[in-house]
């Protein structure tokens, strides 16, 4: 896999990343299979090149925009970010990438626009799962704009400053750390700006359990399941469960966006 | 011939073999965890592992009943081995939660208990085999007279409860709970109609 010149960030946390074997092989990824170490093993089959993401919606310049297009001037940099599934488990991983909100700036948001949608690639000949209906593919998420626009908001192309794994979400994913992970879409095809908020599959699936904002919350159970603590992967048999951080240890830089919201409603 | 010839054999084969046979899940377990061979998060492997254990021996005893009246096989001699199988391996899961997942966070898991159906109906598998593993052996039976009997039909509910625990637990691909639940409830069918 290719190296990634980026730029150590603030916004990294000191916590030691899990290893690189855990990170990839440890995934929630259903296109390519639904045990955890599924994608890993199919990761093979998927095309990676060329990949183009489609930018339409209330932006000035739509189209579809070649990875390499989107990858020159965009600023890289390390984040190693908390992972917290909304499954009650959590990884730190040291991602590679950059601001959502410079590739938003660069295709110009219209004034309009309030949220972002993303779309995963639909492929099944390539993606095993996507031949049964686990889910309605294509896989889809959504954000708020400012939410989008915020600085911890990234789009990875790498991990361990190498080019991504297919299983990880190649070549281009999303990622949110204060969100649970299934709103960190992978793979993704294109980026939709709308003024009424996307559909996003699990909370289309079951709204009781997923719900459109998804931020990591101790105090907001999921039905089937206490999000009060959470299994650091990669401790072994015995290690303790930790306590969750209200979203995910990243309030101080985003609990602003949610001021004055019931977040046991909006969860 | 050939039924009555295998009844022969099959009564021959002592129930601490039975036993023994049912112990290889375990070590199997025990093996692939002392060798790294659990993957990622070794603690959800082993939990799941001995549940599906669990529903295997519950699903093997409940099969027992149609077996001998389909076809004249009978396992009767081994029903109670496989029964209490099933009881340890589904404690053993219980054990698992309670202190490798959720590790002795008791306040916590008491109130998931309460609180998440997919726990209540396993916790109550679990509660349901308690009584029919106590009562396993010859003195109750003896003991208990005709009322062993309808004690042990809790087995019924038992495994319908599991099943649904199992099913209720899956986050999106439900075909093999529903397999399980099937089976369960296709087993429990045959018994209706005598």
């Amino acid at each position: 896999l290719g190296q990634i010149v980026a730029a150590p960030s603030r916004y990294s946390t000191a916590q030691t990343p899990n290893t690189r074997e855990e990170i990839t092989g440890y995934n929630n990824f259903y296109e390519l299979g639904t045990d955890k170490a599924d994608p890993r093993k199919n990761a093979r089959l998927l095309t990676l090149k060329p990949w183009a993401v489609q930018i339409d919606g209330l932006v000035d310049r739509p189209g579809s925009y070649g990875l390499e297009d989107i990858l020159s001037g965009a600023q890289m940099e390390e984040r190693i970010y908390r992972l917290r599934c909304v499954e009650a488990w959590s990884m730190v991983v040291p991602w590679v990438g950059f601001e959502l909100n410079q590739l938003l700036a660069r295709v110009g948001v219209q004034p309009g626009a309030k949220y972002v949608g993303f779309e995963t690639l639909v492929r099944p000949d390539e993606m095993p799962g996507q031949r049964r209906a686990i889910l309605d593919w294509p896989y889809r998420e959504g954000l708020r704009l400012d939410e989008a626009m915020h600085p911890l908001t990234i789009l990875a192309t790498g991990l361990y400053g190498e080019e991504m794994p297919a299983q990880n979400g190649a070549p281009i994913r999303l990622v949110v750390p204060w969100k649970y992970g299934f709103k960190s879409i992978k793979s993704i095809v294109r980026i939709t700006l709308t003024e009424r908020e996307p559909v996003c599959t699990w909370n289309a699936m079951q709204s009781q359990e997923y719900g459109f904002y998804a931020n990591v919350n101790p105090e907001v159970d999921h039905p089937r399941w206490s999000q009060a603590t959470e299994r650091r992967i990669g401790g072994g048999i015995f290690a303790p469960r930790e306590p969750t951080q209200m979203f995910n240890g990243y309030a101080a830089e985003v609990a602003s966006l949610y001021a004055g919201m019931d977040l046991a409603k909006f969860y | 011939m050939q039924i009555a010839k295998m009844n022969c054999v099959l009564r021959g084969v002592p129930p601490w073999a039975v036993y023994l046979a049912g112990a290889l899940p375990l070590a199997w377990v025990v093996w692939l965890g002392a060798t790294g061979g659990l993957g990622i998060d070794p603690v959800k492997e082993i939990e799941h592992r001995l549940g599906k254990i669990g529903l295997w021996f519950l699903v093997a005893g409940l099969a027992i009943t149609p077996l001998r009246r389909q076809t004249g096989l009978s396992l009767l001699r081994q029903r109670r081995a496989l029964g209490l199988l099933a009881f340890f391996y589904v404690a053993l899961h219980a054990a698992v939660w309670l202190g490798l997942d959720m590790r002795l966070l008791w306040e916590q898991a008491a109130k998931d208990i309460l609180k998440r159906p997919y726990l209540t109906a396993g916790m109550a598998a679990l509660a349901l085999l308690l009584p029919l593993a106590l009562t396993s052996n010859d003195a109750s039976v003896r003991w208990l007279g005709q009322g062993w009997r309808k004690l042990h039909r809790l087995a019924y509910p038992a495994a319908i409860a599991a099943g649904v625990h199992y099913l209720w637990q899956t986050k999106a691909d439900v075909t093999e709970p529903l397999i399980w639940l099937a089976a369960i409830l296709g087993l429990l069918a045959l018994r209706l109609r005598r």
